[in-house]
């Protein structure tokens, strides 16, 4: 470096003045992210006030193909296959946000509980966690199963506790991380109260985090629930579900091939997308990354 | 009456290793005390013990009695936290060493700032925007409203510890517990800095407990020095006595580095 080019004083920079490049680019992967699912989000939403033709309507005529008025054909039943697809999203979509939402609520408070616990507690609730995290989700899902009925709501109740599991000991490390900070002991030599210091410093400095992982866990979540409805494990029909339609089309993959491929294809659009919904919220929810990378 | 009496303060970690032995001196209302010692001395955990924030699995004994102006004359050693989170702020409160891991990293300055005038003055709404301006205003700080605006990583080093001694005033203490405040930053800002320290402690009156390893920087800013080491007080006395006269070894040490310093600095400017 020749000797023109020593920086000046380190001033502020104004955090409007210039939008850095790593964020344009999170933003980027967030759009197409945010197309991805949302574009399944509203077929979803579509399903809810119209469909095709009706689900259990098998009037089409086995393995059709495309063409009106099946416009995709139907499946080795009669049934339409358009139908059958939107249906699926709502029940991916469900699957998904319902066990984010019940692995996110269990799992936070349980890993805050780890995380501010000291010796015997902490230990006893990651002993815990362990033993949660090693148990197998399908074994686990067959005795929701047993205990209840095949259902999407035994669906979302399995994978909802195999992923609080997860959640829990992410959080449980991000408190002890954040508690550790000179900040938390800062502001407690000021006199901040231990709720208004999780309040104020603790979840919002785990909370990037938090949130890109239970995006991630949501498309593992979608993923699951197709794998459970393949096993016969997952919501039952008349209502649809790709993981059971995958399932269904094996047999004949041959002669119908887009009864597996269509199915398929939405699983990877919604997956991804939500994957890059997360990859790029990375960018957006922390503040101190926008500058660096 | 003592502001701070601290008699017989012993921390001791887990596996029962002494880090703080048996030191002892009381604080007058707007005294001035440096502590110093080398690393691994115990000056920070004394602070903390005062502060009644020692490290989880350390044990303290002893006495710590804050006695502020205004507060319930309180033993802080074995106090309930209820009872101690009244005191932190009002009573003493801490600027450390490191002020970019000493500010929440994820929260703008002006809300941190914020926090502790909120609570200690009550102000709410466009006089709480104002008086956060004002502190700002006060640590010397250069156009006070984009600093309330940027996060801590988008200010300078000298910058943020303006804003964390902002933080420390804001909470009116009797006695402001200064942790090497100076140490992470450059030379010339530390003169600044020291300059901003000494100039706002005088004009609130606070009592004014400095913490270095520093002896030139020490007796820039106090009139009594405690000399730590390894936990334990070596030496005490006016700053003066201390610098002309040292009597134990390791405080010989540290005049005679001080000294070389500065003879170095004499030689060079020749």
């Amino acid at each position: 470096m020749s000797q023109t080019n020593i920086p000046g004083p380190i001033k502020a920079t104004d955090p409007d003045s210039t939008v850095p490049a790593a964020r344009r680019r999170g933003s980027a992967t967030l759009l197409i992210g945010c197309v991805l699912a949302g574009a399944v989000v509203a077929v979803a939403i579509v399903s809810l006030f119209w469909v095709p033709f009706a689900p259990e309507d098998t009037s089409g005529g086995r393995l059709a193909p495309p063409g009106p008025p099946h416009l995709l054909g139907t499946d080795k039943l009669g049934r339409d296959l358009l139908t059958q697809l939107m249906i699926g999203a709502r029940v991916a979509l469900t699957a998904g946000i319902g066990s984010v939402a019940l692995g996110g609520i269990l799992g936070v408070a349980g890993g805050l509980l780890a995380g501010f616990a000291t010796r015997w507690l902490d230990d006893t609730i990651s002993a815990l966690l362990d033993i949660l995290i090693a148990f197998p989700t399908l074994l686990l899902a067959m005795l929701v199963v047993a205990a209840r009925e095949a259902s999407l709501s035994s669906a979302i109740l399995a994978i909802g506790l195999a992923m609080s599991a997860i959640v829990a000991r992410l959080t449980r490390v991000l408190v002890k991380r954040v508690l550790a900070q000179d900040y938390i002991t800062a502001s407690r030599t000021s006199g901040t109260s231990w709720p208004r210091v999780v309040a104020e410093h603790v979840l919002p400095n785990i909370w990037p985090t938090l949130l890109v992982n239970l995006a991630l866990q949501l498309g593992l979540a979608v993923l699951a629930e197709a794998s459970l409805s393949y096993l016969g494990l997952g919501a039952p029909p008349p209502n649809a579900s790709w993981g059971r339609m995958l399932q269904e089309a094996q047999a004949t993959v041959l002669t119908a091939p887009l009864g597996a491929i269509a199915p398929g294809v939405l699983l990877v659009v919604l997956v991804v997308g939500v994957n890059l919904v997360a990859d790029g919220l990375r960018d957006v929810a922390d503040p101190t990354r926008r500058r660096t990378r | 009456m003592s502001l701070l009496d601290v008699s017989e303060l012993t921390v001791r970690s887990a596996d029962g290793r002494a880090l703080v032995s048996g030191v002892s001196f009381t604080m007058e209302p707007g005294a001035r005390l440096g502590l110093i010692g080398e690393s691994g001395s115990g000056k920070s955990l004394t602070a903390l013990a005062i502060m009644g924030l020692a490290p989880a699995g350390m044990t303290v004994s002893g006495s710590v009695v804050l006695d502020a102006p205004g507060l319930v004359r309180t033993e802080v050693v074995g106090a309930a936290e209820r009872r101690l989170n009244g005191l932190r702020g009002r009573a003493a409160t801490v600027v450390f060493q490191e002020p970019l891991t000493a500010l929440d990293p994820l929260m703008k300055v002006g809300h941190q700032l914020a926090e502790p005038l909120r609570r200690v003055r009550g102000l709410r709404g466009a006089a709480l925007r104002k008086a956060v301006l004002a502190a700002l205003e006060e640590v010397r700080l250069t156009d006070p409203g984009r600093i309330a605006k940027a996060y801590p990583h988008e200010i300078s080093g000298g910058q943020r510890q303006r804003v964390a001694i902002a933080m420390a005033l804001a909470c009116e203490p009797a006695l402001l517990i200064a942790d090497e405040p100076t140490t992470a930053l450059d030379v010339t800002v530390q003169a600044e800095v020291l300059a901003l320290l000494d100039g706002l402690v005088s004009a609130r009156g606070m009592a004014l407990l400095f913490i270095s390893h520093d002896l030139a920087v020490v007796s820039a800013v106090t009139d009594d020095v405690l000399v730590l080491k390894d936990g334990e007080a070596v030496e005490s006395g006016r700053v003066l006595d201390i610098v002309n006269t040292p009597r134990h070894p390791y405080t010989r040490d540290l005049v005679g580095s001080a000294r070389q310093l500065d003879s170095a600095l004499d030689w060079s400017r020749r």
